[in-house]
């Protein structure tokens, strides 16, 4: 194991890394780290593969549409897909994940339905699944607000005597917020089984990690009583043994676990910004050199697993579910506008009773209709 | 199958963008996702990936246009079956069903593509809601406001939206409308029965125009507002006061007018001013630089541009004073008197305009003690002028009437300290006070 002790590290330092796979898709020797994927075939990566080259093709088409007026919105996470699939493909069904806006690709190997997915960046509703038909929370705007929640769950599971465990995605900008650092102080306090995963992707919009840590922030943990990895967020399967191992750490009560998944966010932080206003075109150049699909795929061509046949059969998942999610968006109705009340409670309530009716007969005003209007009471 | 493409907000909340440059021209085939255009929002240039499979068959925007959300910018030909496609699915089709929302609310919607910013505001009235008054808090029913009956005359004709609309439809001003309802309320009856009664008014689009005059923000108005703008949010503007009296400084003038070299020139405590300004600004050249962001540099000029604000017919000009500080006060006077007379006449030349270094501003002229001036875009300061007057002062231990003045000084802080500031200031006031000083200082 090689959990961090305080010791002091450049957070640029891309080598100071746990890694299985290399950047030119060459196997790394690390028995501590891969005795956690020991029991992951081949078949199965290249099933991690598809998950990834999907999440990247959802990714595109969503840009594109917000790019053609269909979305309002777009969080791309170009560059993050290991990341993402090597820690949710760790976990159980059971198990509870409070993500940031940007897990989309978590939300769709949970099982999310992509149309749906969408419906939050149409703007037509504020969750585009049933957290508890997948275990994932509604994606959190609030930066992270959700690793409170994550904690408050966790603690939750311990007072239910289970063995399920919460994981809760954030970035390096969060590690800023006192929301992380309060869960994290909360964590250790109640020993729950809670793993932090922090997507190190570089940038808080414009600002980069070096000015938010002095430090790695994995190495912020330790000062917390919590043990931390630092794993290469672009090598899929670094990231899903570092989230075995912080899973199995809360399954057997050991108590919470930080993963710093360092990685790149290769495109804007979000379709309304323009990252070449701050970023040097070289530094994305050096991280393209490090795509996390790309040494994947050279790995398991190396090893006869992915054929053509069946590059080409992951193509078309792809591009189906692409087909499937612009079709979601663009043939879905827009909500009415008494729908707003639907929600407000669980159960029936009077009050929004009588101001949905209350609305519903102004709306009703701006027809031919003369019996409502005369007065205002 | 022709289907056009608005132009989408492409960031939160845009309301425009400016199309550089297509990558596709009439008669291309594309595919869906092709990149079509690049477009530079406020925020970002984006590359627009086309929104079909088709053929273009007309472009609707030039580059270096800018563009409202929601135009027509691209027509594309679609094949037939292609609308059935994937990015087939029409606008319209995308229309949700509003339960029992009537269909005329239904069709007046905007095309729901999403991420378009407010509806541009067609009308040009401004969104105006009277605050709830303060006594409408304890009425027993407090979710619709009731306004106040004794609210004040300029008070808009009490009436429901639905109503507004439709006299806005029907191009009835409300104002016109008597109102039968609830205390005065002008109800769908009413307004329907003005519009029904022959020529109670006239069928013009309802507005304000009765009280309210629009002119088009054009010329040196608009030039002017765009340099106030770059001005007061690019240079940190500092202000700082000084009340001085220049009781001798004025019997100077006064000694001066009677000598025969002057008589013919028209001297005044800008004159004074004028000189003043050209004397401090060498001993604090901070406030005669210039902030040269491209270059990272500080530009100290050598020379003085005296720029004076001038009220003229067609609005507010700064011509400058070329190489005043060669200028003696005579000189000073010769030039002030003709910049003005070209200023009023509407002749003054563009290149009169350009190169100011420094500026003053007379407010005095118009009776005025003291302002906050906003600089002169490109210049460091800028000194406003207050009018003389007589007014008890201390003076040798006891109050008298003096001749007392007040000077402003903006200046851009991100060139000038305070301490410069403060510097230029004294020292414009010293020799104003006692122009012997402008013998020590320069």
């Amino acid at each position: 194991m090689n959990a961090y002790d305080g010791e002091s590290l450049d957070p640029a330092d891309w080598h100071a890394v746990e890694q299985l796979i290399t950047a030119d898709g060459t196997p790394v020797d690390n028995p501590e780290l891969a005795g956690w994927v020991g029991d992951v075939t081949d078949y199965e990566l290249a099933d991690l593969y598809e998950d990834m080259v999907v999440i990247r093709r959802i990714d595109t088409e969503a840009t594109a549409l917000q790019r053609q007026g269909e979305l309002a919105l777009w969080p791309p996470l170009l560059g993050q897909e290991a990341a993402q699939v090597g820690s949710v493909r760790a976990l159980r069904q059971d198990d509870f994940v409070f993500p940031s806006y940007r897990e989309n690709g978590v939300a769709y190997c949970r099982g999310a339905n992509v149309a749906d997915m969408m419906a939050v960046w149409r703007g037509n509703t504020n969750s585009g699944w049933d957290p508890h038909g997948i275990n994932v929370a509604t994606p959190q705007i609030i930066i992270g607000a959700q690793t409170l929640h994550a904690v408050g769950y966790a603690m939750g599971i311990t007072f239910d005597g289970t063995d399920s465990a919460a994981i809760t995605y954030f970035g390096d900008g969060a590690t800023s917020q006192g929301d992380v650092n309060e869960a994290m102080v909360f964590a250790a306090s109640f020993q729950a089984p809670v793993v932090f995963f922090c997507q190190n992707n570089h940038w808080a919009i414009s600002e980069p990690v070096g000015v938010q840590a002095h430090i790695p922030i994995a190495a912020r943990a330790p000062g917390f009583g919590i043990p931390s990895r630092r794993v290469d967020g672009n090598d899929v399967l670094a990231v899903m043994a570092a989230t075995r191992w912080a899973l199995d750490r809360a399954r057997r009560g050991g108590g919470p676990s930080y993963i710093e998944a360092v990685t790149y966010r290769m495109g804007p932080h979000t379709t309304a910004d323009d990252p070449t206003r701050y970023r040097d075109p070289n530094e994305l150049e050096d991280w393209a050199q490090r795509d996390p699909i790309e040494r994947l795929g050279t790995l398991l061509e190396t090893r006869g697993v992915l054929t053509e046949d069946r590059a080409a059969a992951v193509a078309a998942k792809a591009d189906a579910v692409a087909r499937e999610l612009r079709a979601g968006v663009i043939n879905r109705p827009d909500p009415g506008p008494l729908d707003v009340f639907a929600n407000v409670y669980a159960t029936p309530n009077a009050a929004v009773d009588r101001q949905r009716d209350r609305y519903a007969r102004y709306l009703a005003g701006f027809g031919a209709g003369t019996e409502t209007e005369g007065s205002l009471s | 199958m022709i289907k056009e493409f608005r132009l989408p907000d492409l960031g939160e909340g845009l309301t425009e963008s400016e199309i550089l440059a297509w990558r596709v021209a009439v008669g291309d085939t594309v595919s869906l996702n092709q990149v079509i255009a690049e477009v530079e929002t406020a925020k970002a240039v984006v590359e627009l990936p086309s929104p079909y499979d088709g053929v273009v068959t007309a472009i609707l925007e030039q580059p270096g246009t800018t563009v409202e959300v929601g135009s027509p910018i691209i027509a594309f030909e679609l094949a037939s079956d292609s609308a059935a496609g994937p990015a087939g699915g029409s606008i319209a089709a995308t229309a949700p069903a509003m339960g029992s929302v009537s269909a005329e609310v239904e069709a007046k919607r905007v095309p729901t593509l999403v991420g378009y910013g407010a509806e541009p505001d067609s009308t040009g009235r401004p969104a105006r809601r009277r605050r709830t008054a303060a006594g409408a808090a304890t009425s027993p029913e407090p979710v619709v406001a009731e306004p106040v009956a004794t609210a004040p005359a300029a008070e808009r004709p009490r009436s429901t939206p639905p109503v507004r609309k439709l006299a806005r439809d029907l191009g009835v001003d409300l104002a016109t409308v008597p109102g039968t309802g609830e205390r005065g309320l002008v109800t769908r009856e009413d307004v329907l029965g003005v519009r029904g009664a022959p020529a109670t008014t006239a069928p013009v689009p309802a507005g304000d125009s009765a009280r309210e005059v629009r002119t088009p923000i054009k010329g040196v108005r608009k030039f002017t507002a765009e340099a106030m703008v770059a001005s007061a949010f690019t240079a940190p503007h500092v202000t700082e006061f000084l009340t001085v009296d220049v009781t001798d400084g004025m019997a100077f003038l006064d000694r001066l007018r009677a000598s025969r070299d002057f008589a013919d020139l028209k001297l005044t405590p800008l004159t004074l001013a004028a000189r003043a300004v050209c004397v401090a600004l060498a001993r604090t050249p901070e406030l005669n630089s210039r902030w040269d962001g491209e270059r990272n540099e500080i530009v100290t000029m050598k020379y003085v541009n005296l720029g004076i604000a001038a009220a003229t017919p067609r609005g507010l000009m700064v011509p400058n004073i070329k190489d005043a500080h060669l200028m003696d006060l005579r000189a000073l006077s010769g030039a002030l008197s003709e910049l003005a007379q070209t200023a009023r006449a509407g002749r003054t030349a563009p290149s009169d305009l350009a190169g100011g270094t420094f500026s003053i501003t007379n407010v005095g002229v118009f009776g005025i003690d003291a302002g906050t001036p906003i600089l002169n875009p490109g210049e460091a300061g800028i000194l406003a002028m207050g009018a003389v007057r007589r007014q008890p002062w201390e003076h040798d231990g006891a109050i008298a009437l003096r001749q007392v003045l007040t000077l402003s000084l903006s200046f851009d802080h991100r060139l000038v300290d305070g301490a410069q500031g403060a510097r230029l200031l004294t020292d414009v006031a010293a020799i104003m006070a006692d122009p012997a000083m402008a013998l020590a200082l320069a």
